[in-house]
């Protein structure tokens, strides 16, 4: 952090404006933006969703994407300004001086061709190295990098090689030319929190070793203080504060920052199981589960969630606990196994059950835009429910959409008549959590109902989720990736890997040790706001295992 | 590469389920016929005997499924039976006339097929210029105009008004290749017309579909120029939808020269089938709805193949 | 060198010019590039190739200024959401819409427009147009310009029709399907590609064959052949939709097929069924004037255009336009809802990238 001063300018941007082409207007996407950059220095840009990072990392290239365009301010990039240039000089530049590195690396390689020949295309197009040079160079940077079989793995194709690996290898080619600046969009976002962590790891020796300066383009504020020298927050197009990332952490200035930084602070107190005789509301029984032809996704999976309580199943993807969501609501009929309502068996299909089983679960999706029919009023999807279990007609009807839309705190003037696309993501979220109230649950399943969310939002559902199990004895089956969000809400805990319980009990006894090792890695992997937690976190589990201890 | 044969073969079986379905559907419709076959040939006012020995002489008395097999086999083994208006066999009738739409359709699709995807390619490459948009509305009014009326446009002009070409493609058994050439070159042109028009929509649209994929982005901000985009990242995954462009307009060539024939009245399997269906001769309708469904289904069949096999991701397992 | 000659490359010259001068890339390439393939053509062509692209440049400048004018109008008279729409629409398709509200227009009121009857004979055969008969006589020396009008009403009124059937059977089928899943969608899916797989036309003569050239065994026929690509189309797009969380949903809740169907599947999948529902009467039409030129479609003496072709096919021999002009009616209309039809899918595809 102490090579901040006495370096050259490499990029510098000033009152960058760009526009985007929405319902056959130009709209300012980007409101005027000042960024400088110097040789070895990695810039951090931060924001939610929709505060153009990613608009200003491709600006950064003096490239615009479809359907945007640079309206104003100049791009400056080691002497050479980038507005004005050719286009024939600004792809000169790319590849070889500027490079880029994808969210999606599994998206972003080329199918047809072999990873290697992807890697090596820059270096030959301008006649930096011989093939054969540079493939060998490619070579050196996989065992760099520390991808598995470094002198084979770059003949293969990108389809033959898993989402760490693959990021890593877009890592090794944008840096094929030795270019002065490398621009990572989202690189980690896609990944698994265990997975994160090697490719994090390999990123940051790279762009150390060559001292090469980079734009970190991410929304995770606990990864970006492992990267970056400097932080930029951005809001709406706007910049709210630019710090070197120690202070950003310690002492951050503007009340946005501040927010930002306090959203993980919610907590309430754990809730134990109910005293008395009272039965669970759902139990899950040694259930087996496959889908059609495949093979087993469940694998004598058991827990219980009794009512009022909050049960998190947490797991990376393809653990298993979406199907188990699946398989209660349902959806999914077991081979094996039985879910019970209050000691009574569900039948397997939901077709099987009856009305008054079905209304007792209902679900809350992850994407709220999804969730809702874009073509219905809200007082249609809310009013629904009430209507089809209740048989409620007319005022009474509209009162009860009015009550229900008084509970998620919408105001019910302004919102009974219009349509989900007009909604914010969270205002969405409120109405599908909306939607399932107006069934009369007693259980609810929240299927990473805020992953999709801006941390600040994601906050208010929570506490809204939290109000409403107070107020109405809500059982929540509430399944989750995020440790902080388990942390904030749940009362008891079940972690799956590979379709399988791995451990389970009360939240307190979870988080402290001693965990079962997969537990531990899952814990230690959640990046934290403190700028040394990669180094030490590497320290702990010793360099070379940082990859394979994740497959354990 | 064991996948690959699977999915071929598969895909292949697949192929012949649905030509035994269509040859049964084939067989099954004209058993659909009010009265039977015997009473639509004679009409009213045959008397009973005549068609009793008409119904014997088509072995009617026998099950229908009986005759579907018999009628398959011999299908199988090119014999189709006999014409019912002149009692010659139909294979003979159908085999020359055969030959000549497969030139006629093989002569439009060396024209057709590099021209069009070259085009395609061309236009895809000046997508949303002036040339692109000019192409696109000619592109347009070329596929819908019905054949017979880009026909009779070329008819008019260069066989009546510039006498360049001859307006009825005759032709006999003792010409030379180039006077064939000569004399198909207007229907030849009317299926290169509408069929270039199609393939090369489809062509452009398969790579510009290609073009918002993130590793075209990912080639352009590798400083790739905008031809190499092309060539090297769009085209190699754009095979397989432009194998089943081509092969759908070879199975389109193939079927939609029945109209050409008409207008440019040339002796083809197509004309035969008009004329068949008017006079009713159920047998020869048959053998020519089964020999077009056939190369149809294969040139499909091929389409499907040729995606299997230009896929990198079914090439190049794990 | 006639004046017109002079005039001809000077006019375009000089637009290249100005164009190049306004920095309009786009219509100095087009401009120079017809300068210099008029050079071609008018050593190949002579004077009438030149004489013949100015006439040519002359209908495209009226047709655009029509659709033009057509398209203001069309602004002016709809509700602000629509107009918003309509001013997005490339002068191509405004040109189609203008075209089809002739064609409504011509089909609605035939008789009316009609000066004579379709079967009404009132003159000798092939008669030169004159001032009675506007595009002279038939074979059977019937009012050309009578049968045209009418052919709008009969013509388009059946493939209309057949369209509007096998909509109706593709998109159920292809709802259901997307709904039911299991067994019923395998078997209807299997269905479509078998009457896919015979190729329409081949299908189409099989079945007349059989069943007689009957107005309604023509209607039925063709929508069976066109209904597998609704409903493929209609399976897809509903397919994209069943998988979405709000129809879980509501299957969850317990609803109904029908409620499904109603509520929350048709309201999200229209908008390419709409797109969809131009391209297949392109097809139907086509389809049905293929048949009808081979004389087996709509039986006279009913006005028709593919059968009119026919009827008059042998005038072209003698270098007489008249036989095209049915043809170029088909031609028309066809391409004007492609027109529109490829504005619709831009528009919807445009929006999906953003």
């Amino acid at each position: 952090m102490s090579k901040f001063h006495n370096k050259g300018v490499l990029l510098e941007i000033r009152g960058l404006k760009i526009d985007g082409y929405s319902d056959e207007t130009w709209v300012p996407i980007i409101k005027g933006v000042d960024l400088t950059l110097r040789r070895g220095e990695v810039l951090g840009l931060i924001g939610e969703s929709g505060a153009g990072k990613s608009t200003i990392g491709a600006a950064a290239m003096g490239y615009a994407r479809d359907g945007t365009r640079i309206s104003e301010g100049s791009i400056e990039f080691d002497g050479m300004e980038l507005t004005t240039a050719t286009s024939a000089e600004k792809r000169a530049l790319r590849g070889s001086r500027i490079a880029y590195v994808a969210q999606s690396a599994a998206a972003s390689f080329n199918p047809a061709h072999k990873l290697i020949d992807q890697h090596t295309e820059a270096p030959l197009h301008y006649r930096i190295k011989k093939r054969m040079e540079a493939q060998e160079d490619a070579m050196e940077l996989y065992e760099r990098l520390r991808l598995p079989n470094p002198r084979e793995i770059g003949f293969r194709y990108p389809h033959q090689v898993s989402g760490g690996q693959l990021q890593r290898a877009m890592t090794a080619m944008a840096m094929s030319c030795r270019p002065d600046l490398i621009i990572f969009d989202e690189p980690t976002t896609a990944l698994d929190v265990t997975t994160q962590i090697e490719v994090l790891a390999a990123i940051r020796d790279i762009v150390d070793q060559f001292n090469t300066a980079a734009v970190y383009i991410t929304h995770d504020l606990a990864v970006v203080a492992q990267m970056a020298d400097a932080i930029k927050v951005l809001l709406k197009g706007e910049e709210v504060e630019h710090a070197s990332t120690e202070k950003m952490l310690d002492a951050p200035e503007e009340d946005y920052t501040k927010s930002l930084w306090a959203v993980r602070s919610f907590k309430r107190p754990q809730k134990s199981r109910p005293e008395d005789e009272s039965k669970p509301v759902i139990s899950v029984q040694g259930v087996d589960a496959a889908y059609t032809g495949g093979a087993k996704v469940l694998d004598d999976v058991s827990f219980d969630i009794y009512p009022g309580m909050t049960v998190a199943v947490v797991g990376e993807s393809g653990s298993g606990k979406s199907t188990a969501a699946r398989v209660i609501t349902g959806l999914l009929p077991p081979m094996k196994g039985e879910v019970l309502c209050r000691d009574e068996a569900l039948p397997p299909r939901y077709q099987d059950r009856t009305r008054d089983q079905l209304r007792q679960a209902q679900m809350i999706y992850q994407m709220a835009d999804t969730a809702l029919n874009p073509k219905s009023r809200i007082s249609d999807i809310i009013g629904r429910p009430a209507q089809f279990y209740s048989g409620l007609k007319g005022q009474a009807l509209k009162q009860r959409v009015d009550e229900l839309l008084d509970l998620i705190e919408l105001d019910p003037a302004s919102f009974y008549n219009r349509f989900p696309p007009e909604l914010s993501g969270g205002q969405k979220q409120r109405v599908g959590i909306a939607r399932a109230l107006a069934a009369e649950p007693e259980f609810i399943i929240c299927d990473e109902v805020t992953s999709a969310l801006d941390q600040l939002v994601a906050e208010g559902i929570l506490k809204l989720l939290d109000r409403l199990q107070q107020e109405l004895g809500l059982a929540y089956m509430f399944i989750t990736h995020d440790l902080a969000t388990v942390r904030s809400i749940a009362d008891e805990v079940v972690v799956m890997q590979n379709g399988k319980v791995v451990e389970q009990g009360a939240k307190d006894e979870m988080f402290t040790p001693p965990h079962h090792p997969y537990t531990d890695l899952l814990l230690s992997s959640v990046p934290e706001m403190d700028p040394n937690w990669l180094t030490t976190l590497l320290e702990e589990r010793g360099v070379d295992n940082i990859g394979e201890a994740a497959r354990v | 590469m064991g996948d690959i044969l699977g999915l071929v073969a598969k895909r292949l079986g697949l192929g012949l389920v649905t030509l035994l379905v269509v040859s049964v559907l084939i067989f099954f419709a004209v058993e659909l016929l009010p009265g039977d076959i015997a009473q639509a040939v004679l009409g009213q006012m045959a008397t009973e005997e005549t068609l009793a020995r008409l119904r014997e002489e088509l072995g009617l008395e026998r099950p229908a499924v009986v005759r579907y097999f018999d009628w398959l086999a011999g299908a199988v083994t090119g014999d189709f039976g006999t014409s019912l208006i002149d009692g010659e066999p139909v294979t003979a009738k159908i085999t020359d006339r055969f030959v000549s739409t497969l030139f006629l359709a093989a002569y439009a699709a060396v024209i057709a097929v590099p021209f069009a995807i070259t085009l395609g390619i061309v236009v895809a490459l000046l997508r949303n210029s002036i040339f692109d948009r000019v192409a696109n509305v000619v592109t347009l009014t070329s596929i819908s105009s019905p054949e017979f009326f880009l026909g009779y446009i070329l008819i008019l002009y260069l066989a009546v008004k510039w006498s360049m070409f001859p307006a009825i493609a005759s032709i006999s058994s003792g010409m030379t290749f180039l006077e064939l050439l000569e004399r198909t070159f207007l229907p030849a042109l009317t299926l290169v017309l509408v069929v270039t028009a199609h393939m090369m929509r489809m062509t452009r649209a398969a790579i510009i579909n290609l073009l918002a994929s993130p590793y075209i982005e990912m080639a352009r901000l590798k400083g790739a120029p905008p031809w190499k985009v092309i060539v090297r990242h769009a085209l190699p995954n754009a095979w397989a939808p432009i194998i089943n462009v081509v092969a759908l307009n070879l199975a389109y060539l193939v079927t939609g020269v029945v109209l050409v024939e008409v207008v440019f009245v040339y002796p083809g399997i197509g004309q035969l089938l008009v004329d068949a269906v008017a006079k009713r001769d159920f047998p020869i309708v048959q053998a020519c709805c089964l020999i077009f469904a056939a190369t149809f289904i294969l040139l499909n069949l091929a389409a499907d193949v040729g995606a299997i096999l230009t896929n990198p991701r079914l090439r190049h397992p794990k | 060198m006639s004046m017109f000659v002079i005039g001809y490359y000077a006019a375009l010259i000089a637009a290249s010019c100005i164009a190049a001068y306004f920095q309009n890339r786009q219509a100095f390439m087009l401009l120079f590039s017809l300068t210099l393939v008029s050079f071609v053509l008018g050593i190949v062509g002579g004077v009438p190739a030149l004489q013949g692209v100015t006439v040519f440049a002359g209908i495209l400048a009226l047709a655009a200024g029509t659709s033009y004018a057509f398209r203001e109008f069309l602004i002016q008279v709809s509700r602000p959401a629509i107009a918003k729409e309509l001013r997005t629409a490339p002068l191509t398709a405004a040109f189609g819409m203008f075209v089809i509200f002739t064609y409504a227009i011509a089909g609605i009121f035939a008789p009316w427009i009609a000066p004579y009857g379709q079967s009404e004979v009132i003159a000798s055969a092939f008669e030169p147009p004159n001032e009675d008969m506007l595009l002279g006589a038939d074979q059977l020396g019937r009012d050309m310009f009578s049968r045209i009008v009418y052919g709008a009403r009969n013509s388009v009124g059946l493939a209309l029709l057949a369209t509007i059937l096998a909509f109706m059977i593709g998109a159920l089928a292809g709802l259901y399907s997307a709904v039911k899943g299991g067994w019923l969608d395998q078997l209807s899916g299997r269905v479509a590609d078998v009457i896919m797989s015979v190729p329409s036309l081949i299908f189409a003569l099989l079945m007349l064959s059989i069943f007689g050239t009957y107005l309604w065994v023509i209607v039925l026929v063709v929508a069976i052949i066109y209904s597998p690509r609704v409903f493929r189309l209609t399976r897809a797009v509903a397919g994209n939709v069943v998988v979405m969380d709000y129809v879980e949903a509501a299957k969850l809740r317990g609803e109904g097929d029908w409620h499904l169907i109603r509520k929350e599947i048709l309201p999200n999948s229209t908008a390419p069924l709409i797109a969809e529902f131009g391209l297949e009467f392109c097809f139907v039409f086509l389809l049905i004037a293929g048949l009808s030129f081979l004389g087996l479609g709509i039986q006279p003496p009913t006005a028709d255009w593919g059968s009119m072709v026919r009827e008059n096919a042998t005038l072209i021999s003698f270098g007489d336009i008249t036989p095209l002009i049915p043809a170029a009616a088909i031609a028309l209309l066809t391409v004007a809802v492609n027109f529109v039809v490829d504005w619709m899918l831009f528009r919807s595809s445009g929006l999906k990238e953003q």
